[in-house]
């Protein structure tokens, strides 16, 4: 596999600012199945953005190329404008993943030790456990500490190559509320410092609430990519429904008042936040018919954009 | 909460790989350590030589026979430091299979850890652990004032014993990459016995079958085991004893490396 140093909009004026992630056309294969299909994700240095999608969307297996932890099957990476490997070599980046990745017979402070040495340049060893918030179990065993104890000891050890990115794959499994709201609390202090901080979750309400971005998947491909109040403002809207026999993406994309069309066979779906024009233009310029206008929720929005059936109900979803 | 993204360049310039692929003395002396928790296994590779040592060695006469430099109890007692060697560092090689079923070999693969660094750590490990029987065994020798041959045998003698454990080193980190850890213990005490009658540790293979002769020669503790008793009879080296041993450590080691990059393919 070849990567670029990044030609994305990352690097601006002068061209110094590589981006800190970087895929272009990124697809993932495991035999015939579709991991990823045609990604593009680039995130600016100083970003805190999350991928959001059900279970399968191709979450961890995005992060897992990012990490260098596989290989895409086609398509390019680069963190920091290098391949990601080199950048986990020089502690560039690092990452909390979701389960295991600990020694239950070490202490904690002697994995962080045992992380710190490996790396070329590390943070003192009582400061990372301390910013993680579990300096008073330092000498507890791995084995013995909770859950959400080794879910901080992990981002301890995410902290001691002090990396300009930090990934987290669906940190806050299986933790309490209380727990997650403080895991999130420390995430937060720590990106204020200027680190570039890349997360995937399936918790619409944790993406809203701690990222500035958000990139959705579905079925291993990107469905939408913005703001957490852009993803708002397209769940504010409503959703028209109609059939209509030969339509294109193409064709109605340029529709007044649409925000966003899906064709799938007959059935074309689209999302407006004034659907007023859009039942109107239908009506008016195709052979469009049985129209239907739905409003949903945010959480709606996001089954809907996520979900995992091929023609979701929109309709039925939010009474369930 | 939309901050601006900072877009200004972080700085990368001062930010370099590790040395040596990230090995280091800080994290060997922490495997050493986590090992050396493990009370069942510590107590099974140092108490297990030394007490066959105890009923071997002394049980039938062995004083007054004479073997090359020395006597029959110095023969079995390097026979049994050998076997606990190699039965400690299969075993301090195989938990790496602990490791990869916590999911720590992955863990290390977001560190600048390079496979070489990592497997040398591993080995390095396993032959501190191997280090324990071969003393004890000889300090047992020693104590009982039953073993005799002179001490530069005595001292080379423990130190091929300590340094031909290697090559189970290697054969362990292979197994423990091969299989999981629920399985890994029985099966090798079961090939690791196999392994030592058929290398001549307990009866001399001069005494087995024939036909079981003919194929113990090239089992992979059989060489080693001639090699180490060789200061001892003093009745010089065959060189099909060295090929056994180095062919049996390359393909070991080729193995475990087979077995890690497998394990730790790129996808």
């Amino acid at each position: 596999m070849t990567f670029t140093s990044s030609t994305n909009s990352g690097s601006a004026v002068g061209g110094a600012v590589p981006l800190a992630v970087g895929l272009q056309g990124v697809r993932k294969h495991f035999g015939n199945v579709q991991a990823v299909r045609d990604v593009d994700i680039s995130i600016s240095c100083g970003e805190i953005a999350a991928i959001l999608g059900p279970n399968g969307a191709g979450k961890t297996s995005t992060i897992d190329i990012i990490l260098g932890l596989s290989q895409p099957t086609t398509g390019q990476v680069s963190v920091f404008g290098m391949h990601p490997r080199q950048a986990i070599a020089r502690g560039l980046v690092s990452a909390v993943m979701q389960t295991g990745g600990l020694l239950k017979d070490l202490t904690v402070a002697e994995t962080v030790i045992y992380t710190a040495s490996l790396f070329a340049q590390s943070r003192p060893v009582g400061e990372v456990l301390s910013r993680a918030g579990i300096a008073q179990i330092a000498d507890r065993r791995v084995g013995k500490c909770s859950g959400g104890e080794q879910q901080r000891l992990r981002f301890a050890m995410a902290l001691v190559p002090d990396p300009e990115l930090l990934v987290l794959d669906e940190p806050t499994t299986g933790m309490d509320v209380e727990g997650r709201r403080s895991f999130w609390a420390s995430i937060r202090a720590d990106a204020e410092k200027g680190r570039t901080v890349l997360f995937a979750t399936h918790y619409l309400e944790e993406a809203d609430a701690y990222a500035d971005r958000i990139i959705l998947l579905r079925h291993g491909q990107k469905v939408a990519d913005g703001t957490a109040s852009e993803i708002k403002a397209m769940a504010a809207g409503r959703t028209v429904r109609a059939t209509l026999a030969g339509a294109s993406e193409a064709e109605l994309s340029g529709i007044p008042g649409g925000d966003s069309v899906e064709v799938r066979g007959d059935t074309v779906l689209i999302h407006s936040s004034n659907s007023d024009a859009v039942a109107r233009y239908l009506l008016n310029n195709t052979q469009a018919r049985d129209l239907e206008i739905t409003a949903r929720g945010i959480e709606d929005a996001f089954i809907a954009l996520t979900g995992d059936e091929p023609e979701p109900s929109i309709a039925t979803r939010g009474a369930s | 909460m939309s901050t601006a993204p900072v877009s200004t360049a972080p700085d990368l310039s001062g930010r370099r790989a590790p040395a040596f692929g990230g090995f280091n003395l800080t994290a060997l002396r922490l495997e050493v350590r986590r090992m050396l928790r493990n009370r069942r296994t510590i107590i099974i590779t140092m108490i297990a030589p030394v007490v066959l040592f105890l009923i071997i060695g002394l049980a039938s006469n062995p004083v007054r026979v004479i073997y090359g430099h020395g006597n029959y109890a110095a023969f079995v007692m390097i026979s049994l430091a050998l076997y606990g060697a190699v039965f400690a560092t299969t075993n301090g090689g195989a938990a790496v299979s602990i490791e990869r079923a916590q999911g720590w070999s992955r863990q290390l693969r977001l560190t600048p850890l390079s496979p070489a660094a990592y497997i040398s750590m591993k080995i390095l490990t396993a032959m501190v652990l191997g280090l324990g029987p071969v003393v004890i065994v000889n300090v047992a020798g020693i104590l009982t004032h039953k073993a005799s041959m002179p001490g530069y045998i005595w001292f080379v003698s423990a130190v091929c014993v300590w340094i031909g454990s290697l090559l189970f080193a290697a054969f362990g980190l292979f197994v423990g990459y091969l299989l999981p850890p629920e399985n890994v213990t029985q099966l090798l005490s079961l090939i690791l016995t196999l392994l030592a009658f058929a290398g001549g540790l307990f009866i001399p293979i001069s005494q087995l079958p024939g036909g079981v002769q003919a194929v113990a020669k090239w089992t992979p503790e059989y060489g080693l085991n001639q090699l180490v008793h060789a200061p001892l009879l003093g009745a010089g080296v065959d060189w099909t004893w060295a090929v056994n041993a180095v062919a049996w450590l390359a393909i070991f080691v080729g193995a475990a490396i087979w077995r890690f990059r497998k394990d730790t393919a790129r996808v």
